[in-house]
């Protein structure tokens, strides 16, 4: 995976619950999606989702900060519990950041206005100490020198980097990462594992849908695998790979893995 | 065997094609004359051409820009061009050309006109180029206010009271939105509104007499030509865009009532002739009003042209509305902004952009619209042509003044849209 | 399983605003509630405002003589007849002219928009100075023109008589074209079938039958082509049908046509004036003519939009699999062209039913002078009139979007 080793000093599980799902179920229409989530994610997990299409595994993480509304069951986030209570949500929302899979970058805005709109307008923090923080990400993300440009101007790679600095900015205690590889080219999928990486580093509290085997292995201290709306099996990452239990997660496994 | 392997020693240089397949000879072949139905066709336009040509020509060359009558004119072609022969008696324009542009507003203040055109440029110049400078943006802000005073006159702290107005719904919405955000909004709608019920107009009043400050009042009915058009079509593009977004907005939304109110709003006044609006504007508004208000027709029609084009801009805009990807959304929900930041910030500067096209489309269907006000007698471009066609000395011409009315309108609209052609290119080649 | 809700705390007022579940339905009910007090004042107003000037609100005299003359009428009418008779006059010749209209600009808009994208330099260009001029000048300066061109530089009737005249019939002299309006020849049956009366006019039983004998004739000729299509499809050769398909739809209509003793009743010149023939008066023709070339220019654009939208590899990719140019342009190209053009150019249709409204710029009798001009004016009830004059026409716009609709969605199923 990366040629450099991985910093393991300040990933560290601790005790304290960020994320506790129970008995959640949700439905498109008649369409039972999501089938009894129980999931509790501790402070400092990295946790890899994954599983065939259609599993539900991105309708999951959308549920934790309300892009889908789920039916019935909980959802308690940093210790705000997700219900129609419209503040509740604002809270989660500005508490967790998301990484799509099609970056869903703001073309009309540089990608500074991208990263400093939701902290002058959410949080409310004076346009200079905005724009600092922003650059700070920037540079983090290894592309500073594109500050004043547009998204269109950028490529995938570059762009998925600037999303996910633009959730960062607003300095979330959780980080959800939609499939965040998917839409990249091959040569483009590398850097922006390594942002992910490095963010690991730094102890974030991550949950990631994603196919990068490679990355849960090097990364995550948890694989969840999902069918059908469920969670069927879970387990530490070399558990996982190679011993898995189910023989849904092993048909899985080796259509993934097995070319 | 043949021999596969094969090196080329020499490069070849590029020659000339054959004489046939350049020239003047290959364009016309290729053009005009490539097949027998295409001769054909050649032929019918240049017959066609012919016509146009023969009868435009020797008129427009034999036309005539001085002289105090029809019968005048005659009389001068018959004698420099001899007996029989006809010719375009333009001097109908050169006479009435200032009527047909500016109704009868008063000639010594043609400037009031001119002027409030000038400042209109200066008023566009910061909403469609990124270019200019922010602070030119209050000069789009007061340009309503200055420029009903500019045009309609008198004192000036009418108009100067109705934007304070606008200042105290600012100031109130600041005041107490730090209380509660909500209440902020309330305040912001309720203070203007009682403003000006309850005090603009004493206040206009008070400071009329202790500073007069004014310019000459102008009556609605000194407005006719292409002022009245322009004015109208231009009010009427420009209060109908908050309106259609709103609209659209509303026929996007979840909520049921909302959503059925505005698409019968939408649907019920696409679905009915303009000019029946008028109509009823001219007619039947003061049934709908309290007994004893009336008001300037100019204001009705705007008012009526507003709501019609309301209802063409809310599609135009749910057109830009959907064609912005989910993604967008979800990403502004994502970062926590709530429904009409999410809408301020990033729906709408991408939507509008996308939409401008379609509302210079719009306002190009407007402005020939606006003709259709001289069917309540008012004095647009073609009731002024009337009545110059009506007049004894021009009684009889009608191609002249036609033809002058049809190219000021032609000139505008085929600029107008050759622009939203313009824009188009550059938003498909500017995105993504 | 067990399965817990989430918790429901008790109702607090601040829930109304700040819980999904209660502040759709809040702002809801704030909104219909601001939208009944505004058409309580409104009708608050209209009530006052009508008592005020001694006026009750009533459609009875829809029934009470109208005692105006209409000049142009597709159906019995008199002064005699009552302003609901007056009010259908109207609508008749609003429709009349609507379809006539869409017709001519249909013509000439596919016409314009095929030839604008000829190869022939000449034409093309020809085609493109003619949209562009027409469409960017207000349509009732068309009108307004057209009727001027008519009435005064044509001939008056008088000028047609006498060996040497000055002006002279045109089409083989069946056409007179006058400063009064043109005259053309009217169609006429010598052993007509009669009239039906269907309660509110009369409708003429010879137009019944010929329009059952044309719809029976295409049904039998579609008839015909599914047969060949299922031959086509037995054995792969497709038989020949075109003299058949020919007979079928010409055969009848001639028969039922020499039956009835069809002919024409030509405009012949008595006194100062033309009798006989149907005589379109100016108002129509400026109306006709002017709406038509007006709103072909944005057929002809939906038109070339369409054809253009057509991307050319599909008409390579059916020439390379062999198709003869013609079969490709059947099969392939102008069913998607038809997909993009026949959306916009319904819409134009509406938008021409719209525009006849501009008839009274010249005085044709359409819906809007007739309910909306001569008896709004007699009868004093704007606020009656106006109603149902906008609507007639919001039905008429309806049922034509209700038309498009159901194209669009057949066209939607056959996307699947």
């Amino acid at each position: 995976m990366a040629e450099h080793a991985i910093d393991r000093s300040r990933m560290q599980v601790t005790d304290e619950v960020a994320i506790q799902i129970t008995s959640m179920n949700k439905w498109y229409g008649t369409f039972h999606v999501l089938r009894d989530i129980n999931m509790t994610v501790m402070k400092g997990e990295r946790i890899v989702v994954c599983g065939p299409s259609g599993s539900g595994k991105s309708t999951l993480i959308r549920c934790i900060n309300r892009l889908e509304e789920h039916q019935q069951g909980r959802i308690v986030v940093d210790g705000t519990e997700l219900t129609s209570d419209l503040k509740n949500i604002d809270i989660v929302r500005s508490e967790v950041g998301m990484v799509f899979q099609h970056f869903n970058l703001f073309p009309h805005l540089t990608i500074l206005e991208n990263l400093t709109l939701a902290p002058i307008w959410v949080r409310k923090v004076p346009k200079k100490e905005a724009e600092e923080t922003a650059m700070y990400f920037l540079h983090k993300v290894k592309i500073p020198e594109q500050a004043a440009k547009f998204p269109g101007q950028l490529s995938g790679g570059q762009q998925q980097r600037v999303a996910i600095a633009r959730s960062l900015c607003m300095k979330p205690r959780i980080m959800l990462f939609d499939e965040p590889t998917s839409a990249l080219d091959p040569e483009m999928i590398k850097e922006v594992l390594d942002t992910m990486i490095s963010l690991a580093e730094e102890g974030m509290t991550m949950i990631c849908v994603t196919h990068e085997m490679g990355f849960a292995q090097a990364v995550a201290n948890r694989v969840i695998f999902m069918d059908q709306g469920q969670i069927v099996e879970q387990n530490e990452p070399k558990e996982f790979f190679n011993n898995p239990r189910s023989d849904r997660t092993k048909l899985f496994l080796s259509q993934i893995l097995g070319h | 065997m043949a021999d596969t392997s094969y090196v080329r020693t020499a490069m070849l240089s590029a020659q000339k094609p054959p004489a046939s397949e350049v020239g003047v000879v290959h364009w016309v072949r290729s053009n005009l004359l490539s097949s027998w139905g295409n001769c054909l066709l050649t032929l019918l336009s240049m017959f066609i051409l012919y016509v146009i040509v023969s009868s435009i020509g020797p008129w427009l060359v034999r036309s005539v820009w001085n002289a105090g009558s029809l019968q005048e004119c005659r009389e001068i072609i018959e004698a420099t061009w001899g007996p029989g022969k006809r010719g375009a008696c333009f001097a109908v324009i050169a006479e009435r050309w200032q009527q047909i542009i500016f109704g009868f507003y008063p000639k010594e203040l043609y400037w009031r006109p001119t002027l409030t055109l000038a400042l209109m440029l200066v008023a566009l110049g910061p909403i469609l180029f990124s270019w200019v400078p922010r602070q030119f943006l209050w000069v789009s802000l007061t340009f309503p206010a200055v420029a009903f005073w500019l045009l309609w006159g008198g004192s000036v702290w009418l108009p100067v009271m109705i934007l304070v107005g606008f200042a105290l719904g600012y100031a109130a919405f600041r005041a107490v939105s730090v209380v509660n955000s909500l209440a902020g909004a309330i305040a912001a709608a309720l203070v203007p509104v009682l403003w000006w019920i309850y005090f603009c107009n004493p206040a206009a009043q008070a400071f009329q007499d202790i500073l007069p400050i004014g310019l000459t009042m102008m009556t609605s009915d000194k407005f006719g030509g292409f002022l009245l058009s322009t004015v109208i079509g231009i009010s009427g593009i420009a209060f109908s865009l908050p309106i259609g977004i709103l609209l659209a907005l509303g026929r996007q939304s979840d909520l049921l009532i909302v959503k059925t109110f505005c698409v019968a709003f939408i649907e019920g006044f696409r679905g009915v002739p303009l000019i029946t609006l008028l109509f009823t504007a001219s007619l039947l508004l003061n049934y709908f009003l309290p007994p004893g208000t009336t008001f300037d027709v100019i204001l009705r029609v705007i008012i009526m042209v507003t709501i019609f084009s309301a209802a063409y801009m809310a599609e135009v805009i749910r057109g830009g509305l959907a064609a912005l990807p989910r993604g967008q959304y979800e990403a502004a929900d994502a970062l926590g902004l709530d429904y009409w930041k999410a809408q301020r910030l990033i729906i709408m500067p991408q939507a509008l952009k996308v939409s401008i096209p379609g509302i210079v489309g719009n306002f190009i269907g407007l402005f020939k619209d606006t003709t259709l006000v001289s069917f309540i007698s008012l004095s647009d471009p073609m009731q002024i042509v009337s009545s110059i066609r009506a007049n004894t000395e021009w009684n009889g011409i009608y191609w002249e003044l036609f033809i002058f009315v049809g190219l000021l309108f032609f000139i505008f609209c085929f600029s107008m849209s050759r622009y939203s052609m313009y824009l188009e290119n550059k938003l498909k080649t500017d995105h993504r | 399983m067990t399965v817990m809700d989430p918790p429901r705390a008790g109702f607090r007022p601040g829930m109304l605003l700040y819980d999904t579940r209660y502040r759709s339905i809040t702002i809801q009910v704030v909104f219909m509630v601001l939208i009944v007090v505004f058409f309580f004042w409104l009708f608050e107003n209209v009530t006052t405002n009508l008592r005020a000037a001694g006026k009750d609100f009533s459609f009875g005299f829809l029934w009470t003589r109208s005692g105006y003359d209409i000049n142009q009428m597709l159906v019995q009418y008199s002064s005699d007849s009552t302003h609901g008779r007056a009010l259908l006059v109207g609508l008749l010749n609003t429709l009349f002219l609507s379809f006539m209209c869409c017709i001519l600009s249909t013509v000439i808009g596919v016409l314009a928009g095929v030839l604008r994208l000829s190869k022939n330099v000449l034409i093309s260009r020809l085609m493109a100075i003619y949209v562009e001029a027409f469409r960017n000048v207000p349509v009732v300066l068309w009108i307004v023109l057209v009727n001027a061109i008519m009435a005064v530089s044509m001939p008056e009737p008088k000028e047609f008589r006498g060996e040497n005249s000055s002006a002279s019939m045109i089409l083989f002299d069946s056409v007179a074209i006058t400063n009064r309006g043109v005259y053309v020849p009217e169609p006429l049956f010598s052993r007509s079938l009669g009239n039906t009366d269907i309660g509110v006019f009369l409708i003429s039983n010879d137009l019944l039958a010929i329009i059952a004998v044309v719809l029976a004739s295409i049904w039998g000729y579609r008839r015909l082509q599914s047969k060949a299509t299922a031959v086509q499809n037995a054995t792969g050769i497709r038989p020949k049908t075109l003299w058949t398909g020919l007979a079928i739809i010409v055969l009848p209509l001639a028969a039922l046509l020499v039956a009835t003793g069809f002919h024409l009743g030509y405009p012949e010149l008595k006194g100062f004036n033309f009798v006989g023939g149907v005589h379109a008066r100016n108002s129509l023709v400026a109306m006709w003519l002017a709406v038509s070339i007006y709103s072909a220019t944005y057929i002809a654009e939906s038109v070339r939009g369409g054809i253009l939208a057509i991307s050319r590899g599909q008409t390579e990719a059916a020439l390379a699999l062999g198709l003869q140019p013609g079969l490709a342009t059947r099969l392939v190209v102008l069913p998607q062209a038809m997909r993009v053009v026949v959306p916009p150019l319904i819409s134009q249709y509406l938008s021409i039913t719209k525009n006849t409204s501009l008839a009274l710029a010249v005085g044709y009798m359409d819906l809007r002078s007739t309910l909306g001009g001569i008896t709004m004016n007699q009868t004093g009830r704007e606020l009656e009139c106006m109603l149902l004059l906008m609507g007639t026409y919001l039905t008429i716009s309806i049922i034509i979007s209700a038309l498009m609709n159901v194209y669009n969605s057949s066209l939607k199923l056959k996307e699947r």
